[in-house]
């Protein structure tokens, strides 16, 4: 048990010990630098590629057919496929595009769903860096993204690049808010911004989405995440049937592998700090800490795709009314609810704040229902 | 540990002249977009400088506000502007040797003012490791004043802007 918990720990240990023996000390630390880098940008691009695998299948599943199951076993060596397919396809550039903004955004669009890995803790002394402020680190990094999109969309010199560019922009913009909102209980609980102390204050089972106030904050989390990764039902960004792929429309090849990559190691990356902040992280019985990470997360991916085999696209006024009609407020409130429950004695806390939060929910409800969507009236086609 | 000690030391030169030259790619790109992009270099290359500082708050700070949303409403304002299409929008005019002029003659001043002022390290301050937690400490005990006032400001600025904003009725 306590050998496999920590074996990539022990086998890291065990490398950097045998380079001791001839290398001189400072060599050492970039080497161990070098090792946590190896292993995230091995296991970002590797991640993705499984991601769109399990997708198609599970996709597949929903639609009531196959999915992928031609090359290799259950179709597994069906990502390979198509990596190799995606470079040995041409590399097409609009002749009116601007250059160097459209080569670089799918380059710069992957460092920042790379970086956000680094404050991961995948596993009982397996973040590979425990900074102070990770999880804020997580949370910057992870809007930089937007920007790349944007060079994207403006480098492409097309029409409907330039409004999946904007959409883009404007949906991160109105998420970003709640997303934030949502984790300050969390922070607010355990007095730490970073990661590591974060899953430890919630080690034995005393997971902050087994109280009130945690458990909405996973739900605003987990959807302001969904939305910033533009999955559906927010991928008003790409919407292929109304701006045919919005940011991406212009690329091919390798380009567009590496903004479809981005989007799944971001995916992942979202599905793993829900799993981190709310879930208890890699806490967890009888199996090693990393396994419980990556099911906790796999399980957050799951319901991901499951969004997208289920619920259509939104539209874009029902897209910013959620999030600041009734998301907004909610966090805003959540806030408050933690407090209550953080001040008050132990068993009383559970009943104020459940009653609070409750009373919360009622509230925000009533006061949106002017202006949630209504029932659509036809009034040419009868 | 040395070596590393001059590692690191290279590391910040490097991002400082990356930070440099893209402060003067801000100012004479002909075009707006990649202006807004070099400004956002610059901005990223001053967390960088937070960072050398051991200031890792600041730095995410700098890149979540910065980076993250006044970056993003540049580049709406851009996106507003009629006329992006055009490739060569002069950023200088005729003045510029005239102020370049000026500029100099305040440099020596700043410079003699620089190297005359003695730089009085105070070691408890340079010791003392300023976290999150002791910043929001400080806004609720001792700095509660200004941060009430600043905080009323941006209220007043926010409730003007929704009633400029509004949709006349």
């Amino acid at each position: 048990m306590e050998a496999s918990d920590t074996i990539f720990v022990a086998f890291k240990k065990a490398i950097l010990g045998f380079l001791q023996g001839f290398l001189p000390d400072w060599t050492v630390v970039i080497v161990s630098i070098l090792i946590s880098i190896t292993a995230i940008a091995i296991f970002g691009p590797v991640t993705m590629m499984y991601l769109t695998w399990l997708e198609r299948k599970v996709v597949g599943r929903i639609q009531n057919r196959y999915g992928p199951n031609r090359v290799g076993i259950f179709g597994l060596l069906q990502p390979i496929a198509d990596g190799v397919k995606m470079l040995t396809k041409e590399d097409i550039v609009p002749q009116a595009a601007d250059k160097v903004t459209h080569f670089l955004a799918p380059v710069i669009v992957v460092i920042p769903a790379l970086l956000v890995f680094s404050v991961l803790p995948f596993g009982k002394g397996m973040a590979a860096v425990n900074l102070n402020v990770g999880l804020l680190f997580f949370l910057a990094i992870s809007t930089m993204s937007t920007i790349a999109i944007f060079m994207g969309s403006w480098g492409s010199r097309n029409k409907f690049s330039l409004l999946g560019g904007m959409r883009a922009v404007a949906q991160m913009v109105s998420y970003e808010i709640p997303m934030v909102m949502s984790v300050v209980p969390v922070i607010l609980v355990t007095g730490s911004l970073s990661t590591v102390s974060i899953v430890e204050a919630q080690l034995g089972g005393k997971w902050f989405v087994f109280t009130p106030w945690g458990f909405f904050a996973a739900i605003v989390f987990f959807l302001c995440g969904v939305a910033e990764v533009n999955r559906t039902p927010f991928d008003l960004p790409e919407g292929e049937s109304e701006i045919i792929a919005g940011f991406h429309t212009e690329y091919s090849g390798m380009k567009f592998a590496l903004f479809y990559m981005a989007e799944f190691m971001s995916a992942f990356a979202i599905s793993g700090l829900t799993a981190t902040l709310f879930f208890g992280g890699w806490d967890g019985p009888f199996l090693p800490s990393w396994v419980w990470f990556l099911i906790k997360a796999y399980a957050m991916i799951f319901i991901m795709i499951w969004f997208r085999g289920t619920l259509p696209r939104l539209r874009v006024d029902q897209l910013m009314g959620f999030a600041w009609k009734l998301l907004l407020p909610f966090a805003l409130l959540n806030i408050f609810v933690a407090a209550l429950w953080q001040l008050l004695p132990a068993p009383k806390n559970l009943i104020v704040a459940g009653a609070a939060e409750a009373v919360v929910l009622v509230v925000i409800f009533v006061a949106a229902r002017k202006d949630s969507p209504q029932k659509r009236t036809y009034i040419f086609a009868d | 540990m040395d070596a590393l000690h001059i590692l690191a030391k290279l590391g910040i030169f490097a991002a400082m002249l990356v930070t440099l030259t893209a402060a003067v790619m801000v100012v004479t790109l002909r075009n707006i977009f990649h202006c807004a992009l070099a400004l956002i270099l610059v901005l990223l290359g001053v967390a960088a400088a937070y960072i050398s500082l051991k200031a890792e708050f600041f730095a995410v700070i700098q890149i979540l506000l910065y980076v993250g949303a006044i970056m993003t409403l540049v580049i709406f304002a851009i996106m507003l502007t009629s006329r992006i299409g055009d490739k060569t929008i002069l950023q200088n005019n005729r003045q510029g040797l005239i102020s370049f002029a000026l500029l100099g003659l305040f440099n020596v001043f700043f410079t003699g003012a620089v190297l005359k002022t003695s730089w009085n390290l105070n070691p408890a301050a340079m010791a003392a490791n300023v976290d999150a937690g002791v910043l929001g400490a400080a806004f609720m005990n001792e700095y509660v004043f200004p941060f009430e006032i600043i905080s009323v400001v941006l209220i007043v600025a926010l409730v003007g802007a929704i009633i400029l904003g509004r949709a006349d009725q």
